[in-house]
Parts: structure tokens; sequence; C-alpha cells
């Protein structure tokens, strides 16, 4: 029972992650229906961002808390800096563009930006400081839950109400909702198409930077590479629980966290990829729209 | 002319303040990344501000040449119309003048027969990958250039090829000869396998789901070590045999190339007769509008199907190929990268042109190898290159030509 918990809260923490990296995917293509294949990157520079500022920082003599706290703000200011970025230079010439030319920007948009970080910092796993710090009353339960991992679900949770909110009450959030419904016709309500787009890269980039910090700080180091497969699973994770849709990809998100933690602790840790993969096809196969999402045929 | 626009364009006082913008914008972007280099093992910080002025320098400029040119597509797709003519291409004109296409296509000939003997051993080497990635990404070109498919897990049908040439050789003692034909019918059998649940997926998940497959492939010849020696790989791969001769390292070097240059051509050949044929037509029509294909009764799923199992037939192909020339194979060959580089090679070339696309693989599979002081940044560029192709010029270096019909006044 207790190695069940274990499994459950650790699946719980890695639907978490994937949760915050799953948002941006679905929001950015809930909006302007593009895989941005370049997401899982931008969610690696966060968590590089917050590497350097904070061995920067902590070089320099500043206390734990103020490092935390600016690498937190740096990672997440910078993450949402290059999703702006990228959205400028790589997607918005390619707007009206057949959708086959966007999809090739972005592997490419996604392939720079790996070997960027690459060649300017190094290839090597960088080892990273735990900037969560340990709690006194999770002492008693650490067998089964570590307090980086209360961390994380904790923070998922809160900034899935506050996006629930923006989208739900905010004039923003409306903005939003009228662009990904109709693009033209939002235009022509005096919705400024190019800023709400702008500003769902920003926030889709903002979460992934989190979840980049929270993931490498549980995990303890980091990579060039660790953006390509956590992008490609919380992308598996968004459509299995219906593009487009935030609860959906939530939902998803924690599907897929707990099947992958009970598949690797009670059936085979070798094959973990290569499962959630399968998944992906299978759920594409019987139920393309996911498990929230609505069906919709295409008219002429 | 272009540099006088571009020059007048300079002195513009806004145009200055705009790329001054930009240049300060990214210097803030790369701060922490490229000008700082932690070394958390040795708690050491590196500063290099040289990178800083580096991408402030090169922003500024660049935001120019990227202004301008995006300025120029737009204006282009105006007076596109007007200088259609003008623009035919050189090699349109070598294609159609008779008198210039049989010298052109003679010198050719010979250029490619008296290489290997001209050139030394490693460049002969170097030729016939360029060679195996032609036929491949000719493969490619079906699925992506004339279905409109986008399949980022081509790689996977390569690998299955190479691991069928391997593993039968290694298992059954089988030729070369025998198994490319199985190695082929191996993979076109993988690709109706895969194609047939995932192709009634719209183009952005179909795109998923074959990168996926490409990884489960992988992983699995990775982990699997008792089908496929995991990834330490399988070496002693024979080369192919020339009638149970025992060739020198010199000659059978010379004969992979010549029997990828035949290759190549077969590929080619039927590549071309593909493209005109009903099925052709079908892929065509099917990449610009599904609705209105189906509705003029192309069975939709069956032409897709094709487009994808005969892709695969290439790949399968390349691989048993590749797996004879370098009579080592393991699974880190056949990375999601690979698949990114094939695509790479037919978007840049241009996709659905035949000449494009060997045009890309000459320029991307052989600029590395004799650029080899850039070679780290050979995946950085290739990342450029997609962006920038796809931004500047969707159709590739040498565009397909679109079969029209034109209504010419006859003289009286």
């Amino acid at each position: 029972m207790e190695y069940f918990l274990e499994l459950f809260l650790g699946g719980l923490t890695r639907g978490s992650i994937y949760a915050l990296i799953a948002l941006g995917y679905t929001m950015v293509y809930g909006i302007i229906q593009l895989i941005n294949f370049a997401h899982g990157e931008i969610y690696m520079i966060g968590a590089f961002t917050a590497l350097i500022i904070a061995s920067v920082l902590t070089k320099l003599g500043m206390g734990s808390f103020g490092v935390i706290l600016i690498a937190f703000a740096a990672a997440i200011i910078y993450s949402s800096a290059y999703g702006f970025t990228v959205e400028k230079i790589a997607y918005k010439p390619l707007r009206n563009a057949p959708r086959l030319s966007a999809l090739i920007s972005a592997i490419g948009m996604s392939l720079f930006l790996q070997n960027y970080v690459l060649l300017a910092q190094t290839s090597d796993f960088l080892p990273f400081p735990s900037l969560i710090p340990e709690f006194e009353f999770v002492k008693p339960f650490s067998h089964i839950i570590s307090s980086s991992e209360i961390v994380i679900i904790a923070s998922t949770t809160i900034v899935m109400i506050l996006l629930t909110l923006l989208i739900k009450l905010t004039k923003t959030g409306k903005a939003m909702r009228a662009t990904a419904q109709d693009k033209d016709m939002a235009m022509l309500v005096g919705v400024d198409v190019n800023r709400v787009i702008s500003t769902t890269f920003i926030i889709g980039s903002a979460t992934a930077a989190l979840g980049g910090i929270l993931i490498a700080s549980h995990v303890g180091q980091i990579n060039f590479y660790i953006g390509f497969i956590a992008g490609i699973k919380a992308f598996v994770a968004a459509v299995l629980g219906g593009i487009g849709s935030v609860p959906g990809a939530v939902l998803g998100s924690l599907v897929l966290g707990w099947t992958e933690s009970f598949f690797t602790g009670y059936v085979s840790s070798d094959y973990e990829d290569v499962f959630a993969f399968l998944f992906l096809v299978l759920i594409l196969i019987f139920r393309p729209a996911g498990l929230l999402g609505r069906s919709t045929s295409e008219k002429v | 002319m272009a540099i006088y626009i571009l020059v007048k364009k300079l002195v513009k006082l806004k145009e200055i303040k705009k790329s001054l913008m930009v240049s300060v914008w990214f210097m803030f972007l790369t701060f922490p990344i490229m000008v700082i280099r932690v070394n958390t093992v040795k708690d050491i910080i590196e500063w290099r501000w040289k990178n800083m002025a580096l991408v402030g320098v090169g922003t500024f400029v660049f935001s120019f040449l990227w202004r301008y040119f995006l300025e120029k597509k737009e204006m282009g797709d105006h007076d596109d119309e007007s200088d259609e003519k003008s623009k035919v291409g050189l090699l349109d004109r070598i294609r159609g003048d008779k008198k210039l296409l049989i010298p052109c296509l003679i010198l050719l000939a010979v250029f490619t027969i008296a290489f290997p003997f001209v050139f030394s051993l490693y460049q002969t080497n170097i030729m016939a990958t360029c060679l195996i990635y032609i036929v491949i990404a000719l493969g490619l070109n079906i699925v992506i250039g004339l279905a409109g498919l986008l399949d980022l897990g081509y790689v996977a049908f390569y690998a299955v090829g190479a691991y069928c040439y391997a593993l039968l050789n290694h298992h059954f003692g089988l030729g070369f000869w025998t198994v490319l034909p199985i190695g082929a019918g191996v993979a076109f059998l993988c690709g109706i396998l895969l194609g047939f649940p995932v192709l009634r997926l719209r183009g952005d998940y179909l795109a998923i789901v074959t990168l996926g497959f490409g990884e489960i492939i992988r992983l699995v010849l990775e982990n699997w070590n008792a089908f496929s020696f995991g990834p330490s790989g399988i070496a002693n791969i024979p080369k192919p045999g020339f009638f149970g001769l025992s060739l020198s390292l010199r000659w059978s070097t010379i004969y992979v190339y010549f029997l990828m240059v035949g290759l190549a051509l077969f590929t080619i050949f039927v590549v071309n007769r593909l493209k005109d044929s009903r099925i052709g037509r079908a892929w065509i029509a099917l990449r610009e509008d599904e609705i209105a294909c189906q509705a003029m009764g192309v069975d939709k799923t069956k032409t897709k199907l094709t487009a994808f199992a005969l892709g695969a037939t290439w790949a399968g192909m390349g691989g048993v190929v590749f797996a004879a020339k370098t009579t080592f194979i393991n699974p880190a060959s056949f990375t999601i990268w690979e698949s990114i580089i094939i695509l790479c090679i037919v978007v840049l070339g241009g996709m659905g042109s035949i000449a494009g696309v060997i045009t890309g693989a000459f320029i991307l599979i052989l600029l590395p190898e004799y650029l080899r002081a850039f070679s780290e940044y050979r995946m950085l560029i290739f990342g450029v290159v997609l962006v920038t192709m796809m931004v500047f010029k969707p159709e590739g270096i040498i565009s397909n030509v679109r079969r029209t019909y034109q209504f010419k006044k006859v003289k009286e």
C-alpha cells in the first residue's frame, strides 16, 4: 500500500509538471492551431536561466531566500521574452501560410534553440541546486513524499486556478476566447489579435519556465536536451486531454503522470518513453478529440 | 540594384532606431545564456562580454536584412505575375531546349562515371553517402512534397531497412541482393501497418504520431537486447557482393558508389513517373484540398496510404544500403534528428521538386563535410535554414513547376 501511495504521489508530481508545460501547448494551439514545437525548449531555457542566475547570485554572497526569488523571477521573465520573440520571428510571418509551413518553422526553431544552448553553454549534465527548502512538517512522511513534490503540486494547483480565472473572468481572457473561436471576427469587433497571441505565448512560456525550475530542482540536474522529451510528453498530455482545453490539459497530464508512474513501478522502467508514445498513438486512434475535447468536423 | 535599395533604406533614421531596438532586445535576451557560463562542479563563473557585443552587432545587421527581405517578399506577391516569363530558371531553360539538354546530360554522365577515378576514396565515400540521402529524401518527398503529409518518424523505416539486412545476415547469412527487396518489402509493410491507423489524423497530429513511432522503434531497438543487440549495435555486416568476388576496400567503395548511382537513377525515374501518374495527381490534389478531392471521388485513405508506404519503401532500401556501406549499425544512427536532416533536405531544396531535393541533399550533406571547422554549428544552421526557408521562400531553392495549361494566341 505504501509503495502504491509513493507511486501515486510520484505520478501526481510528474503529472503536475507535465501540466505546467502542457498548458502552453494547449493555449497556443487553441488560438493559432499550431503545435509550438519550440515550447519544450522554452522550458529548458527557463531552467538554464534559473541555474545561471542562482549560481551567480550565490557566488556574490546573496542569502538563499533572495536567490530563490530572483532566480524564479529571472527564469519566468526570460522564458516569456523568448516565447514572445520566437512567435515574432518564426510564426507571425507565417500566420496565413499553410499549416505545414508553420509546423516546419516550429521544428526549425526548436532545433535552433537546442543547439544555441548547447553551443553557448555545455553538452554535459549540470547539477542543479535544490532551490526548494526542506520543510519541517514533511519530515515524518519523507519516505513517501518530499517537500519539493509538495511545492510542485501546490504551485501547479495555484497556477491552474489563476489561469482559469484569467481566462474566465478578465478582459484579456475574453479576448483570448474570442480569438480562439474566430480570428477574423474577433478582429472585426476590435480585438487586437496580435497582442492576444503575444500574451498567450508569454503566459504559456511563463508557466513552462515555472515547470522547468521546479522539475530541475526536483531532479537535480539539467542539460540542453531536457526540453525535447518533456515537450513531447506534455504534448501527449495535452492531446490526451483534448488539445485547446485548459482543464483537459491538466486532466491529461495527471492521467499520463499516473500511468507512467505505475507502469515504471510495477512493470518495467526500460520502456517508459515507449509507453508514453504508445499511449499517444492509441489515444489518437480511438479518441482523436481527447478526453475533454469536442470532435469538430471540418466544414466547407 | 538590390544593394542600392538596401543602402537607401539604411539611411533612414527610423529604420536605424528600429534596428537599434532589436539589437538591444537581443542583447538582453541572450545575456544569461551567451554571456555567463557557470561551472557548478568547480564553482567558476565565466563572463564572456565579447559575445554580447557580437550579438548586438549581428542582430543590428540582421534586422535590416530581415525587414528588407520580408518587405520584398510582400511586394513580390504582386508583381510575380508580370515577370513570370523572365523568371524561368536556368534549369527549365536547359530542360526545355533539346540542344542544351543532351550535352548537359552527357557531361553529367561523364562526370558521374569519372568521379571515383578522379577523386580520392574519401570523396567517393562521401558522395555515396550523399547519394543515399538523395534516395531517401526523394522517398520522403513523395510523402511530404507530393502528398503533403508531414512524417517526422521517417527514419524509423530507414532503421527497419538497416536492421533487416543486419539481422537477416547475422542469423541466416542472407546476402545484400536478397535482402534489398526484402528490406524494401518489410519497410513497405511497416508503412502500411503504421499508416492504416494514423492517416485518418489531421496534418499536425500525424507529425507527432509519426515522431512518436520513430522514437518507439529506436527505443525498442535500444532496449530489446535479445533481438537487436541493444545500444552496442551490430558490427561486421558484409559489404554488397559482386557475383561472389571479394573486392578490395577501394573497389568495394567504388562499387557501392555505382550501386548508389544506379539506385538514385532508378528512384528519380520512378518518382518522376509517379508524379505524373493518376495516383501522383491524386496526391497533389489531396495536398491542396482534402474535401474537394474527396468530393471528386478520390479514395482518401487509400491514396494517403500508398504515399506513406511508397515513401517507406525507399527509406527501407536506403537503410539496407546504409547498413552494407558502413558495415556497422546501432540505434544511435536513427534518432529523430536524422529525420529532421532529411526533412531539411526536402524543405531547402523545394518540396515536390526532384531537382530541388537533389540540390538540397548536395548542399546539406556535402557542405558540412567540407566545412569541418563549422561542423558543431551544423544543427544550429539547419534550424536557421528551416525557419528562414519557411518565412522567405517556402517553395525551396528550386521550386516545383506546377502543371499548367497555357492558352497561346495563334498568330495569323
